[in-house]
């Protein structure tokens, strides 16, 4: 082969032409690969709120819905848990939920519209777990500090009777509270907030 | 002489494909060490589970549907219905746990005999890819039985990914296609274990052999058996087809050819795994809950985790570091990091010398660290998270990262002995045999009794004496052996 009369700089403009054009057209195909992906907009259509009933609720009872197909807790708080939640604000990390999710309406102490009512999507805000209910004082496996609260069995994080993240465990905030409001005193739509009434 | 047909139909082959040239290559003239020994087994052992989990995992797609609705029942059918389909899911099943055994222990004799040490730093690092390609694989195909460890194994391993900042969340929605685990989840997991992790698992196979083919293998004594050659008309070499070679060509003198001798060999190695993993799928196919947990038995429940989740077996030392650190973020890099520390394993050694047998007492102890911390790590995984084990975690996982981070110090001071230029020979099981005998016969003392009728029969009975005795001897051996 004879290269004497090789033009290597237009060789060398064409090889990096291609090469810029290539990736550009990698670069464009690579989005409807990465996007397909995505949720679908079926699962985003599926998000639609739900409404409960709590006219049968005992005192100290824990109901759990589907919403948005995760576990959304309802719990009637008795009037000994919402004491002891005030004294516990010293061993929490978060107590006024201000690194927290929630509606405005629900960012108090109690974390809830009514204090008694109290509605959170019961998933650990470490890992996603669902945590157990555990609403006894100083059980055998948990402890002489434990006051009554949320136990996450997955990597052992704790929440009070508020959703609030205790200090030094793994999940870094309090659980998620759900946009929700009152149809009636008995009757609550969850997934539309107090707010969007009004609106 | 005429050739024969078959003769020219492998004439006809070869010039149109270099199958004898791969073959030579690759089996027949390819020299490995001498000196292999019981760790060696591992490599091809692992190899054959990857074959029973591609064809059974073929034959499981056959009956299994990837839908949220319709996935527990048709495993449950291919258990109960199928024409020996729970022999086909119980190898499935019990060839993932086998693998990572496997897989473990190659790795562990990789890091005693300094296997991944210059120059087989991208072995190492190919056969770290396929680690993490595997985990990847049982990881998505424990999502596909769609039980409640299943589902909530899915749904934490997903999160690790939401802790990572600013992107997190959205990477986490991106792999689930959904805002919690649901169909679609199962749906795309089925696709990546079915078809795109197993091809990337081949591929990695291929490259991790192409690149120790290139150098040859290590052996138990560290030693490269390339720098020593001699030529097939000066070295006796009994080893060779002396036909088949050129008389010019030069050839390690402590090598033998892969084929027939350590096909061959590994046969055996073959047999004996696979009593055991037979054993296994006949007898324990849940290994007590290890292989296969409880809660897998109960479908898929989105508003309930199960009371005590654990990862399966394989995964819980990286799990039991992810939760002893109590901070979300810095929990998920020390679990990356305690995988990803194990990639730069070639450089942090500074040691010059390979194999465990020429290395000083320091890193002999700090091996036996790691692997008590490992195991610790990985029984602490299938626990609760109760205070004392949390503890415990975070003791065993800071030997865990001191092993390695520490590891360029402790072996720049490491006082090594001298290597023997050509490979050792150590004592073959039948030499072993007296030994063994005479241990017993320390331990165990015969007393001849003289009955009514005036039969002498002997009795046995343990020695104490002579147990400690024995036992006294192992402790100093094993003290003598880490200096």
């Amino acid at each position: 082969m004879i290269n004497e009369d090789v033009d290597t700089s237009k060789r060398q403009f064409l090889t990096t032409a291609l090469t810029v054009v290539g990736a550009v057209g990698t670069g464009y195909l690579a989005v409807p690969f990465l996007s397909q992906m995505q949720p679908s907009a079926k699962a985003m259509a599926a998000g639609a709120p739900v409404e409960i009933d709590i006219s049968k609720m005992e005192t100290g009872q824990l109901l759990r819905v589907a919403w948005r197909g995760k576990p959304v807790w309802v719990l009637h708080r008795t009037p000994e848990v919402l004491a002891t939640l005030s004294t516990l604000e010293d061993q929490l990390l978060d107590p006024s939920s201000n690194e927290s999710q929630q509606p405005v309406s629900s960012k108090n102490p109690v974390r809830s519209i009514k204090p008694d009512i109290f509605i959170a999507v019961g998933l650990c805000t470490h890992l996603g777990c669902s945590p157990t209910f555990r609403p006894e004082i100083a059980p055998h496996d948990l402890g002489e500090k434990w006051k009554g609260g949320f136990f996450c069995p997955c990597h052992g994080s704790w929440f009070d009777l508020a959703g609030r993240v205790y200090k030094s465990v793994p999940a870094p905030s309090n659980l998620e509270i759900p946009p929700y409001r009152y149809i009636t005193d008995t009757q609550i739509i969850i997934g539309e907030d107090t707010e969007e009434k009004k609106v | 002489m005429k050739p024969n047909r078959i003769q020219l139909c492998s004439q006809w082959l070869f010039e149109r494909f270099p199958l004898n040239k791969l073959w030579n290559e690759h089996m027949a003239h390819y020299y490995a060490p001498k000196n292999f020994n019981l760790w060696y087994f591992f490599g091809s052992v692992a190899l054959l589970v990857l074959v029973n989990q591609l064809v059974t995992g073929i034959l499981l797609t056959m009956n299994y549907k990837p839908d949220a609705k319709l996935a527990f029942d048709s495993v449950e059918y291919i258990m109960r219905d199928v024409n020996w389909g729970w022999l086909v899911r119980y190898m499935h099943s019990t060839g993932a746990s086998a693998f990572f055994i496997v897989v473990y222990l190659h790795m562990f004799r990789g890091l005693m005999y300094g296997s991944f040490k210059q120059p087989r730093e991208l072995v190492w690092i190919l056969g770290m890819l396929l680690f993490v390609a595997l985990m990847a694989e049982s990881f998505m195909g424990y999502l596909l039985p769609w039980g409640q460890m299943s589902y909530w194994g899915a749904q934490v391993i997903i999160s690790l990914f939401s802790a990572i900042p600013v992107i997190g969340d959205d990477l986490a929605l991106w792999i689930r296609g959904d805002y919690v685990v649901s169909d679609a989840t199962l749906n795309r997991f089925f696709a990546f274990h079915v078809i795109a992790v197993p091809l990337v698992l081949i591929f990695l196979v291929v490259l991790h052999l192409v690149a120790l083919h290139e150098l040859g293998s290590n052996n138990p004594d560290g030693i490269e058996i390339k720098k020593i050659k001699a030529s097939v008309e000066t070295e006796f070499h009994p080893y060779h087809k002396r036909s088949q070679l050129a008389d010019y060509q030069l050839l390690p003198v402590d090598g033998i050819p892969l084929h027939p001798y350590y096909t061959v060999k590994d046969i055996v190695g073959v047999a004996i795994f696979l009593l055991f993993f037979a054993g296994i799928i006949f007898y324990a196919p849940e290994m007590g809950g290890y292989f296969l947990e409880p809660a897998n038995f109960i479908p898929a429940d989105p508003l309930k985790t199960p009371e005590h989740i654990a990862p399966v077996w394989y995964f819980t030392p990286f799990y039991a570091i992810l939760r002893a650190v109590p901070f979300k973020f810095a929990g998920v890099i020390a679990m990356g990091g305690s995988i990803g520390v194990l990639f730069l394993l070639p450089w942090l050694d500074r040691s010059p010398v390979k194999s465990i047998r020429y290395r000083g007492g320091i890193f002999k102890k700090a091996l036996l660290i790691f692997v008590i911390s490992f195991v610790s790590l990985g029984y602490l995984g299938t626990q609760p998270a109760t205070a004392n084990a949390v503890i415990a975690a975070r003791i065993f996982s800071t030997f865990y990262f001191s092993f390695f981070l520490l590891m360029p110090i402790y072996t720049s001071w490491e006082k090594t002995k001298p290597v023997p230029e050509r490979l050792t020979v150590q004592p073959t099981w039948e030499q072993r045999i007296p030994v063994i005998k005479a241990i017993f016969a320390e331990m165990i003392s015969s007393i001849e009794i003289q009955n009514a009728e005036g039969q002498i029969t002997k009795r046995y009975k343990l020695n104490p004496q002579g147990i400690s005795k024995v036992f006294i001897r192992l402790a100093k051996n094993i003290k003598a052996s880490l200096e």
